[in-house]
């Protein structure tokens, strides 16, 4: 019920007129309803502001994964440039490195050849004819929808066609909106194959009437990557000129090992999950990076930088960057003389060039190089003149320069300004490289600022951010009006910035936690305005009252923050005792809130979060000793006495699971004892701590639990669950 | 007398900071200031039981003398630290909450029905927008009945209170 402005108005200054009276001249009745709404109004405001907090826990976690997990990766990549070949180190992560190698596409063809693989009869999920209809790709939906799988030699099947036909899409996707086609935008889906659902039934499926634009990370963190995934390809076979791809910073195999896809590929197809994974690596490298509509809107998954220079980018041979996180090795001398370049998946994809595929650039041009490189030759060099240093102080120099900002540099530095090599070309080259890099890093990566400037996303660990001043000079660059990305996760599934003139989209729903945000896709025509339809999938969220929405979304939050504390406990411990010299076991609140950001470095507001996770004070003083305890987290349930050791490691559990997941080359989910201790001391030099031998051979025979001499990733990292304590828990929701 | 000067700076001092820290959450472009529009929830999560028109001159005391739409923290902080340490705006006892219900409540049904909640919220008082009444709704009210039982809701609200 709405009363007019004018209505509303004169209530007010009525009210205003009231309230001002001695309160007993105020009918009772009104003076209860204005009690009731100021109660009622107080208490929305306090949920708004823990939703606020909950928020920021999450993201600021979030990123802080991302930050890890690039420097983790820059610290191989060290490892990988500076040891010599033999070291064996070296050896149990050179082949996430390795290069598309000495393979011709023929010879790939015939690995991921799907011919030999038989169907069941008992096989009762959907089966697929190429070339693949539309009523193909409408079944494969209603097939996932009622959770069937599809058979691998079908997956194969659908990603061989896939990959064919992504080598011969531009960079760059030109599309308009002619015959007063509409356009539908989706933003980051993650696995949620119910927000997916969700948008093709508001919507519709995709057509030639309906054209659609994904705009990258389908994959990782949600259960459904794959299943997303085959759906979108099987409508971009169908539909080529009306489906549009772009890759997102998940779209890279070094990610999906930490964040799940690579898991949840493994465990879904344990037979032919290997080659699957390794087909959807080349996939991703193929995918095409932004699509431009009407030659005014840009939309790619990150964002931009002050040097985003789209001709530069139209121009890369962008399936050299299989991984975002690093630049492709330069053309490396092998055995036979010829160089990788040769090799290159250079033309013959004109076989499987369907009469409907329209073949816009070519993406096959001759890399114009003139001088032979050799990288690995060089370093090896460098490192001669350095030969006595130890491995240690070798770690240590890498360790003193942090965050991938600086790797450019370093990247850069350690190439350019080695040894004398008097090669000019060389120089030339790198540059070049080393700029498409990082273009294509910003695109993926970058978040926007509301300060102007450009400056290394430091928080992420990869790209940048920009912010309005640079997103005004890289439009009027290029002639562009609006810049569409994704990448950040929004409360309302959309959200504006920079004047209205950079647009996040973002279409997963609940996507922290059941409840904690709407998703959202966009529909555009020929005057190119933007229409958002949010949604949030689940119809028990919906259901949900604002007080339970938060108070879940809030106690996920509070639990991933709780494992964090438990992870650094020593250190906040000595924290807390630099503020309690006397050793009363006694702090003030104000600083228990600076030890934990000191030792966190999460950017959380601690005072505003204290009541929810310190319960009774003495006259404002915490007994953090016994707080820690109350937080009554229990001690994973392996038999391990050495309490540092096991803090460290769980401190570290996603590192370390990432780690697993590379050393364990077929696959097979198991890692022999030496490779766990090889591992360990990967890590472990990688964090400067030192861990003996004993204690590393104790911990492997003790976490067996099969004694048959192998440790089962898995099984290892569910000894890390922790149950949370009586202090957190659900105050009195039925939910 | 130094003491109790030492103890009065160092409330103060703990005042300051709970006012920063409840602004920070909002001051997204990280230059102390936030928009306008929140400042009401601000206020409120501090602890203080505003209503629209107290909250209405308080933001009229803070905002700038051409109002740009968003509020500085220095204008922000001595208002804001003037209402903590002067304990205005205090919080509604429970009981007093449940005698409000009770007045609305004629015929001392112990519940509310749903047409008389939403008449007396919308249409008297500080009316509810109608996302507000909603919402109230959707917490408050029994969907299978169509029914508040308000000392359910009122002890649920209070219990709530992480305070």
């Amino acid at each position: 019920m709405t009363s007019s402005p004018t209505g509303i108005t004169y209530c007010k200054c009525l009210c205003v007129v009231i309230c001002s009276l001695p309160t007993l001249l105020i009918p009772p009745a009104m003076r209860a309803a204005l009690l009731i709404q100021r109660w009622y109004r107080q208490y929305v405001a306090r949920l708004e502001m823990r939703r606020r907090c909950t928020w920021n826990i999450f993201q600021s976690i979030e990123y802080a994964g991302e930050q890890d997990q690039i420097k983790l990766y820059n610290f191989f990549g060290y490892l990988m440039d500076h040891f010599t070949p033999a070291s064996s180190e070296r050896n149990l992560i050179s082949h996430i490195f390795r290069e598309n190698n000495i393979c011709h596409n023929v010879d790939w063809e015939r690995y991921f050849c799907y011919k030999s693989i038989e169907v069941p009869e008992l096989y009762s999920g959907p089966h697929l004819s190429f070339p693949i209809t539309c009523s193909n790709a409408a079944e494969l939906v209603e097939a996932f929808k009622n959770k069937q799988q599809l058979h691998s030699r079908y997956v194969l099947q659908l990603l061989g066609e896939t990959w064919r036909l992504l080598r011969i899409l531009p960079n760059i996707s030109q599309i308009s909106t002619c015959h007063n086609k509409e356009i539908t935008i989706c933003g980051d889906l993650h696995g949620h194959l119910e927000d997916l659902l969700l948008v093709f039934y508001k919507n519709g499926l995709p057509s030639s009437e309906k054209p659609y634009v994904f705009n990258g990370d389908f994959v990782d963190r949600g259960k459904d990557s794959l299943e997303i995934l085959l759906i979108l390809f099987s409508f971009l076979l169908v539909y080529p000129n009306d489906v549009h791809l772009n890759r997102g910073n998940h779209e890279d195999h070094i990610v999906n090992l930490r964040y799940g896809f690579t898991k949840e590929v493994l465990g879904k197809y344990r037979l032919h999950g290997k080659k699957i994974l390794k087909l959807l690596q080349k996939i991703f490298s193929w995918l095409p990076l932004a699509t431009v509509i009407d030659h005014k809107v840009l939309v790619l998954h990150g964002g931009i930088s002050d040097t985003t220079d789209l001709h530069l980018i139209s121009r890369v041979d962008r399936h050299k960057y299989v991984s975002a996180l690093r630049p492709p090795k330069r053309k490396r001398q092998n055995r036979s003389g010829m160089t990788d370049s040769d090799l290159e998946d250079d033309d013959p994809t004109a076989k499987s060039v369907d009469s409907s595929r329209r073949r816009v650039h070519s993406l096959t041009h001759s890399s114009s190089t003139g001088t032979r490189h050799e990288v690995q030759r060089r370093s090896l060099q460098g490192l001669n003149n350095r030969v006595t240093c130890s491995v240690e102080e070798e770690l240590k120099e890498r360790r003193r320069q942090a965050g991938l900002s600086q790797s450019y540099g370093d990247l850069r530095n350690s190439l350019t300004n080695s040894d004398s090599d008097p090669d000019p070309d060389s120089g030339e080259l790198l540059e070049s490289y080393g700029d498409e890099w990082k273009q294509i890093v910003d695109m993926l990566w970058s978040d926007p600022m509301p300060q102007d400037g450009c400056v290394p996303n430091e928080v992420r660990g990869g790209g940048c951010y920009w912010g309005p001043d640079v997103t005004e000079e890289v439009l009027r660059r290029h002639n562009l009006t609006l810049l569409i990305r994704s990448h950040e996760c929004k409360q309302e599934g959309y959200e504006f910035c920079h004047n209205r003139r950079v647009l996040t989209i973002f279409s997963a729903s609940n996507y922290y936690e059941v409840g904690s945000n709407r998703g959202a896709y966009i529909r555009m025509g020929p005057d190119l305005v933007p229409h958002f339809i949010q949604y949030q999938a689940n119809r028990a969220t919906r259901a949900l009252t604002l007080r339970q929405s938060v108070g879940r979304t809030e106690r996920s939050a509070l639990r991933a923050l709780r494992e964090k504390l438990f992870a650094h406990k020593s250190d906040l411990i000595s924290s807390f005792q630099e503020y309690d010299p006397e050793n009363t076991g006694l702090i003030s609140l104000g600083h228990w809130a600076g030890a934990m950001e000191a030792v966190l470095r999460l950017g959380l507001p601690w005072r505003v979060l204290r009541s929810q996770l310190v319960g009774d004070t003495l006259d404002g003083m915490l007994d953090y000793h016994l707080w820690f305890r109350e937080l009554a987290i229990t001690e994973p349930n392996t038999e391990l006495s050495n309490a540092s050791l096991l803090e460290t490691m769980y401190k570290h559990h996603s590192n370390l699971e990432t780690i697993f997941r590379i050393i364990d080359t077929d696959n097979s989910g198991l890692i022999s004892f030496e490779e766990f201790r090889q591992t360990w001391k990967l890590l472990s030099s990688h964090l400067q701590t030192e861990i003996s031998d004993e204690a590393i051979s104790d911990l492997a025979v003790s976490i067996d639990f099969n004694k048959d001499g192998s440790i089962d990733i898995n099984e290892f990292m569910e000894a890390f669950r922790l149950v949370g304590g009586d202090l957190l828990q659900n105050e009195g929701d039925p939910h | 007398m130094a003491e109790d000067k030492e103890s009065a700076e160092a409330i103060v001092s703990e005042v300051h900071k709970k006012i920063r820290a409840a602004f920070d959450v909002f001051d997204h472009e990280f230059n102390k200031t936030v928009d306008v529009r929140e400042i009401g929830t601000i206020i409120r999560s501090l602890g203080c039981f505003p209503n629209e028109g107290e909250l209405h001159d308080a933001i009229a005391e803070i905002e700038e003398e051409e109002p740009t739409g968003y509020i500085r923290f220095e204008k922000f902080l001595p208002t804001m630290t003037k209402v903590l340490m002067e304990r205005k705006f205090r919080p509604i006892p429970e009981d007093l909450m449940l005698q409000a219900f009770e007045v609305l409540d004629k015929q001392k049904k112990g519940h509310l029905e749903l047409e008389e909640l939403t008449k007396y919220m919308t249409q008297e008082g500080e009316p509810f927008t109608q996302e507000e009444m909603e919402e109230m709704l959707s917490a408050a009210m029994d969907p299978d009945k169509n029914l508040i039982f308000y000392k359910d809701f009122v002890s649920m609200m209070t219990v709530d209170d992480p305070r």
